[in-house]
């Protein structure tokens, strides 16, 4: 946090033409955006539009078929080699680099054999290598950050899903992580328990958490996005501040795409 | 026909102490056979191409072949290696190595079969392959794996009979021994069968035991 970033005080994160295909079927189109340190950029479009596969790039849960992500600088998922050819990072070293993204998966997936606090100390336990004491008391802070203090002690399978999905955005955040990618968070919920996870994410917001959030929550986005960005078909549409983009959207796509899901 | 029970009440004591030894070798050769295959099996999910490609072979070449076939290579390949351990510790070998592929089939399935979304979180928070492995997928496998393990505890268990061909002196080799003296066939193979089926219908109590009190997420 404190350490100023080696090179170029820019932005945070850099998505330069990124692509993915699976065979012939071409997912992302080149997809390109800036991410400032402390922004909260908010993906949407119609399902099927490439919105979870971008999150899902960033950190290489997927392997991206092209383009560059550079984080804080740092090109993820691969350098030049001697030759100057592209070579892709072994398993260890992509371990590092997804450490300094958060994910929070829209269905929680959280292990079911350990409790809430075991399931958010594991991460720096493991990966960072803390001591028990110290991951287990970092833990702590985090649930207490989403009000789960009480039910540390907890499995999965005796939280309710707004209390699962706290658990799994504290998980990211016990990593420290640099930014968090949420990837549909409330989307396994059932309707009343949608607000104490957007509650915590704004509250995150404020706080000055860089995120990436792909929801369908247009009111959330509104609210708390720094900068929307509007997707169809494996590509950017249009991008800028919520109420530009949701008052007076430039592209007739983001108007068809606003005035159906407005209306619900 | 008779049954002659002066016959079979001499031989109860005898074959007590042959089952102890078919206990203990089970016992010995459960868990080699168990670790072993745990590790096989991990290593066939998570270990390099080479190494999964071995692991494969070895498991292809223990069920391609009969176990009976097995033990004799262990028992005469052994020496040959210019090591003699006699017949118990070979036996222990051989029904080790047989046990270790079953398991780690096994293993491989249960393992491999926990839900997708488990690694990939445990990929989000920096784990490493083997550390999804055996901090989050294995934890998991251990309650869909235990009736499977069992089934492979009883195959074992009946299988150390196979040991009286090198002449371990377990439970079948220690009732060969009274037939041989005594000349009751019928009495001994029947009693020899009963000591095998309690010794199994114990384990599979103990097994459904351990089942139940496994935790279940």
């Amino acid at each position: 946090m404190v350490s100023p970033a080696p090179r170029a005080e820019g932005p945070l994160l850099r998505v330069r033409d990124l692509r993915k295909s699976y065979g012939a079927r071409e997912i992302l189109k080149g997809v390109s955006f800036d991410l400032a340190r402390g922004e909260t950029l908010v993906l949407i479009g119609p399902s099927g539009s490439g919105k979870t596969t971008v999150l899902r790039c960033l950190n290489h849960l997927e392997h991206p078929s092209g383009g560059e992500i550079r984080l804080a600088g740092e090109t993820i998922g691969g350098r030049p080699g001697p030759d100057g050819r592209w070579r892709p990072l072994g398993e260890a070293e992509l371990a590092g680099q997804r450490r300094r993204f958060g994910f929070v998966f829209q269905r929680f997936n959280l292990f079911p054999h350990l409790t809430a606090l075991e399931n958010v100390a594991i991460g720096p336990r493991r990966t960072l290598g803390l001591p028990p004491a110290v991951a287990r008391a970092r833990a702590e802070v985090q649930l207490a950050r989403v009000s789960l203090s009480a039910h540390l002690h907890k499995r999965p399978s005796q939280l309710s899903g707004g209390q699962q999905q706290r658990v799994a955005i504290a998980r990211a955040l016990a990593m420290e992580p640099e930014l968090i990618l949420f990837d549909e968070p409330t989307s396994a919920l059932d309707p009343e328990l949608v607000h104490e996870v957007l509650d915590v994410m704004r509250a995150l917001a404020r706080e000055g958490l860089t995120m990436i959030v792909v929801t369908h929550e247009m009111r959330f986005a509104r609210q708390v996005a720094d900068r929307v960005v509007f997707m169809t078909d494996g590509a950017v549409v249009e991008a800028g501040p919520p109420e530009a983009l949701f008052t007076a959207p430039r592209e007739a796509q983001t108007r068809r795409f606003l005035t159906h899901v407005l209306e619900r | 026909m008779s049954i002659d029970w002066a016959v079979v009440a001499m031989a109860v004591p005898l074959l007590a102490e042959g089952a102890l030894t078919s206990l203990k070798i089970a016992a010995l050769a459960g868990l080699l056979g168990l670790s072993g295959g745990v590790v096989l099996g991990l290593a066939a999910l998570g270990g390099p191409a080479p190494v999964r490609g071995l692991v494969r072979a070895y498991v292809d070449f223990i069920r391609g072949t009969p176990l009976l076939i097995q033990i004799f290579i262990v028992f005469f390949g052994l020496p040959m290696l210019g090591w003699r351990p006699g017949e118990f510790v070979s036996g222990v070998i051989a029904l080790s190595l047989n046990s270790a592929a079953y398991v780690a089939e096994v293993v491989r399935g249960a393992v491999g079969s926990v839900e997708a979304g488990q690694a990939e979180a445990a990929r989000s928070i920096g784990m490493t392959r083997g550390q999804i492995l055996v901090h989050v997928l294995l934890p998991q496998a251990i309650r869909p794996m235990t009736p499977a393990l069992t089934n492979d505890l009883i195959t074992l268990v009946k299988n150390t009979s196979l040991l009286s061909v090198i002449s371990v002196y377990e439970l079948t080799r220690s009732g060969q021994a009274v037939i041989a003296s005594h000349f009751a066939p019928l009495e001994i193979f029947a009693l020899l069968a009963l000591y095998y089926y309690v010794i199994i219908t114990a384990l599979a109590l103990v097994s459904r035991w351990i089942e139940r009190r496994l935790p279940a997420w």
